[in-house]
């Protein structure tokens, strides 16, 4: 894998749509508002040890970084077009996405 | 929103040092070093970087493309700490910083987090109502500025470097990083020309 990472920016992405913190004990850097949301790459942060394994003291593999972008008011069905987020999410996060799909969603 | 101290939390905090200490992970000497920077971290620091950055082109490309650089520049040590972005306000685009899943900030160029930073009520209605709380707290933005939340999720921390205001034509590097406040530093506010402050 290339410090560039999967994902260009620019490129439509999906927050997977996963709840790890039913499953059992985890420590996850993904806030549960974006899960299975649909934003857009806006640069790569840089490659950071996995906080998900650092958190239990288990070897963590260096993970790219991406700041991705979210129209905010799809998010909670309110707000003003135009508002956006800028969030932190590690690539075993997120997914190729269609933007269409969330609008016929 | 954080409990009061609780003896027993202190009593295992101290329990928790001296096993460190004994098995040789931490020694005084680190700690003390560790406190000191802590402690003299301030929101001075941050408030300096962007009255410099609006003084200095040269400092204020550096700020935006590498702000651990830019912090080192103004004499903190920033070996250890975690990368730092700058987000750099525009006459359409207003950023305010959030942590929803804790309370990272940038501590060492601003220090330690106000009380409200780390509240379940800020932490909340920032990414979901930005503009209702900024409004609270004085800054009613207009529509033609849109607002872009920065939640700190991960290993970056961020800061705002926001608009220089009118009024400070002429102002030298004290007077400006003297109206930018611990709150203008992360967008929860502007920074204000106080009435009757003169030019240079």
């Amino acid at each position: 894998m290339t410090d560039a990472g999967r994902f260009a920016p620019n490129t439509t992405v999906r927050v997977r749509d996963d709840w790890p913190e039913r499953r059992g004990p985890c420590h996850i850097r993904t806030p549960h508002y974006l899960r299975g949301r649909i934003g857009t790459v806006e640069r790569v942060l840089g490659r950071f040890a996995n906080p998900e394994d650092l958190a239990f003291a288990r070897p963590a593999p260096k993970r790219t970084l991406y700041h991705v972008l979210f129209p905010q008011p799809p998010l909670f069905e309110e707000g003003r077009p135009g508002d956006d987020l800028l969030v932190e999410i590690f690539e075993h996060w997120l997914e190729p996405a269609d933007a269409a799909s969330e609008q016929a969603a | 929103m954080s409990a009061p101290t609780r003896p027993e939390s202190v009593a295992a905090l101290d329990r928790l040092l001296q096993a460190l200490k004994r098995r040789g992970i931490v020694n005084d000497d680190e700690l003390n070093r560790q406190q000191a920077s802590t402690d003299a971290a301030s929101p001075e620091t941050g408030a300096r970087m962007v009255a410099r950055a609006w003084l200095d082109p040269e400092y204020r490309a550096l700020l935006l493309s590498d702000g651990k650089a830019a912090a080192e520049r103004m004499g903190v040590s920033m070996a250890g700490a975690p990368p730092l972005g700058v987000l750099e306000d525009t006459p359409t685009r207003h950023h305010l910083v959030v942590c929803t899943l804790c309370s990272c900030y940038p501590r060492a160029v601003l220090g330690y987090p106000p009380h409200w930073y780390k509240s379940f009520a800020y932490r909340a209605r920032a990414v979901r109502e930005p503009r209702a709380v900024l409004a609270e707290w004085g800054t009613v933005l207009p529509d033609s500025v849109d607002v872009r939340v920065l939640d700190s999720t991960a290993d970056y921390r961020w800061m705002v470097l926001p608009l220089r205001p009118a009024g400070t034509e002429g102002w030298g590097e004290d007077q400006l990083a003297a109206i930018v406040t611990r709150d203008a530093l992360v967008g929860a506010a502007l920074p204000q020309v106080p009435q009757g402050a003169g030019g240079a």
